[in-house]
């Protein structure tokens, strides 16, 4: 543990101790701490274990807000930007995310685990890739670059992989809409598989609720 | 001679040897892969993007439609991650029942692998003797849950409901005839854990007879010796976890090395391949098998002598008894809370991990504090397994690409998630 904290001190920005050791890295130092955990002697976090991204732009909102009790269910209490979209006629922007990609590392040799977040500005969603360092991360990149949109520079075939071919938008950004912009259907009379926008209205069964105790 | 140039082969999504829909885009020089591009997310449905807009407990379902040939694994690393944030304690005896269901899962999922893998590359009749015994274990999921399969069984702070002390019968029916019925419920008689003690008793013999038809067996290794050869580095290097792992010589295995519920006062020992081809990783699985008969034994033993809770009796995380709500307010308050609203985990984040029949299966739950999750990662093992495919296949045959799909143990409900 403390040579964790040793080794990596003068590089990082924050070191956090939850389930595992967690350290939050700037991007321009990702690489390299990466490298110095693998080849470190004491510490062989030779394995990626898993690399995901998040989208922090709805962290610790809640939905559900009123006090007073209607008659009108529960979507009375649900403000319409919060979660995606409630309702198709409201504008969204695309622009709004806030991501982080979080790297979980293994040593076999050590029986340790570590995490490693780092958290990307917007102007530049361009993170290095860890294919190099990582052969298991090829396809951990390709899915994070398909949800998210996150851009892993240096990745050698950064496609879509887990949606359909020709799909557009990234859709495990909180403002996606859960069901979707498009749907398809046969369309008898152009005789084709046609996509049009969805035509299901969105609702939410349970509201997202923040209770402190 | 004319000039032979490569060219490329679809494979799948619709062939019975890719296990689920699997298309592959094969760069072929005559019979022999040159690459391999595995097209997956045929069956995509966002699991993740869909937890995150429904309560814990209401999630836990979806856990078994990820890998659905060990779907208790699976709940079982979703239940941990929530017991983790809420630094829940559960009551003993649950602990022993989920380490006891995780283990009738891994031989579900070894039988079921076994079955299919061996139907692929030429042998029929395995899949046959693998399938009776799974029908037994099924009829076990199905006494505990009411399901065959997606059992939904485990929740946070221990499991649905406790051991019945009824094995359900085989009724008389239009197609078999009293003696035949009689003689289906001859193990039948007692409870859900005389009957799975029966099971154990007769399944290390039964793991006899289908190695019996594979081990020695001349056509078997000629499929299965020196294809898809891993070496320990290139395994860890890839991602591998599970029998890919352990089938290339590395010991590592999570219910050893980090255990987890009551694994550490269990004895079993962990099958290590030296070779790491398609032939030592079957040895491996079928070791496992043997070695989850013996903790299935021990765990039976212990939950015969106890008399302990199922689940924890903290009534804000787990339903109160169904008749206590008939008669106390409070019950009938907090079952309603729990099945509307559910509950809220504190802020934190967690990443918690079993070891599932395929590997590492493990859960990154992110909670904001509120009831639902704020982002739900799903690890699955073979999500880094197939994506070694094109390494594995490269220099083999066409009819070895099956070979080493069957090898993985490749299932797409977990790898499209």
């Amino acid at each position: 543990m403390n040579k964790i904290r040793e080794l990596l001190t003068d590089h990082i920005v924050d070191y956090i101790e939850t389930d595992m050791i967690t350290v939050i890295v700037e991007k321009s130092k990702l690489k390299m701490i990466l490298t110095l955990l693998k080849e470190d002697k004491n510490l062989q976090f030779t394995q990626l274990i898993d690399l995901c991204a998040v989208d922090y732009i709805e962290y610790g909102k809640s939905e559900w807000q009123t006090r007073e009790a209607t008659s009108t269910g529960y979507n009375r209490g649900i403000k319409p930007t919060s979660h995606s979209r409630i309702d198709f006629s409201d504008e969204t922007d695309d622009d709004d995310y806030e991501l982080c990609v979080i790297y979980h590392l293994l040593s076999i040799k050590k029986n340790l685990r570590i995490r490693i977040k780092c958290f990307l500005d917007n102007s530049s969603l361009i993170i290095p890739s860890v294919t190099d360092l990582y052969a298991a991360a090829d396809w951990y990149e390709r899915e994070a670059y398909d949800l998210f949109g996150v851009l892993f520079e240096g990745h050698n075939d950064l496609r879509r992989i887990l949606t359909d071919y020709g799909f557009i938008g990234h859709p495990f950004r909180k403002k996606f809409p859960l069901v979707g912009n498009t749907q398809v259907r046969y369309d008898p009379e152009q005789r084709k598989v046609i996509n049009e926008p969805v035509d299901i209205n969105p609702r939410t069964l349970v509201p997202k609720v923040i209770r402190k105790k | 001679m004319s000039d032979y140039k490569n060219f490329t082969m679809n494979f799948g999504p619709q062939h019975p040897a890719a296990h689920g829909v699997l298309r592959l885009i094969l760069e072929m020089d005559g019979e022999v892969i040159r690459s391999a591009d595995p097209h997956i997310g045929l069956l995509h449905r966002a699991t993740e993007k869909l937890a995150e807009s429904k309560p814990y407990n209401q999630n836990i379902g979806y856990m078994d439609r990820l890998d659905y040939v060990s779907m208790m694994c699976n709940e079982h690393a979703y239940v941990l991650a929530i017991e983790d944030i809420m630094k829940l304690d559960i009551p003993e005896r649950s602990k022993y029942i989920r380490v006891m269901f995780d283990e009738i899962t891994r031989i579900l999922n070894h039988l079921l692998w076994l079955g299919a893998h061996a139907l692929d590359i030429g042998a029929m009749s395995v899949f046959l003797y693998a399938f009776r015994e799974r029908e037994d274990l099924m009829d076990c999921y199905e006494a505990v849950s009411g399901t065959r399969m997606h059992a939904t069984y485990y929740r946070p702070g221990g499991v649905s409901k406790d051991l019945p002390n009824v094995m359900p019968k085989y009724m008389l029916n239009k197609n078999q005839n009293l003696d035949q019925v009689e003689k289906l419920n001859y193990n039948r008689e007692g409870s859900l854990l005389d009957f799975i003690e029966s099971f154990i008793d007769r399944f290390p013999k039964n793991v006899d007879e289908y190695e019996n038809l594979l081990t020695d067996n001349r056509i078997w290794k000629q499929r299965t010796v020196g294809i898809g050869v891993v070496s320990p580095e290139r395994a860890v290097d890839l991602g591998f976890t599970g029998p890919m792992l352990r089938g290339s010589g590395i010991e590592w295995d999570l219910r050893k090395k980090q255990p987890y519920e009551i694994y550490k006062d269990l004895e079993f020992d962990i099958p290590v391949g030296t070779e790491g081809d398609s032939y030592d990783r079957y040895l491996v699985r079928m070791q496992e098998m043997r070695e989850s008969a013996r903790i299935i034994k021990q765990c039976c033993n212990w939950l015969k002598t106890d008399n302990g809770e199922y689940i924890s009796s903290n009534y804000k995380i787990a339903p109160p008894d169904r008749d206590d709500m008939k008669e106390s307010m409070e019950s009938l308050i907090h079952h309603f809370k729990l099945f509307s609203e559910g509950y809220c985990l504190p802020v934190g984040e967690t990443y918690a991990c079993v070891e599932a029949p395929k590997g590492e299966f493990g859960i990154y739950l992110i909670s904001d504090g509120a009831n639902k999750p704020y982002r739900l990662k799903i690890r699955a093992p073979g999500f880094p397994h197939l994506a070694s495919l094109d390494e594995m296949a490269k220099g083999h045959m066409l009819s070895d690409v099956v070979t080493i799909i069957g090898t993985q143990d490749i299932v797409f409900g977990e790898i499209d998630r």
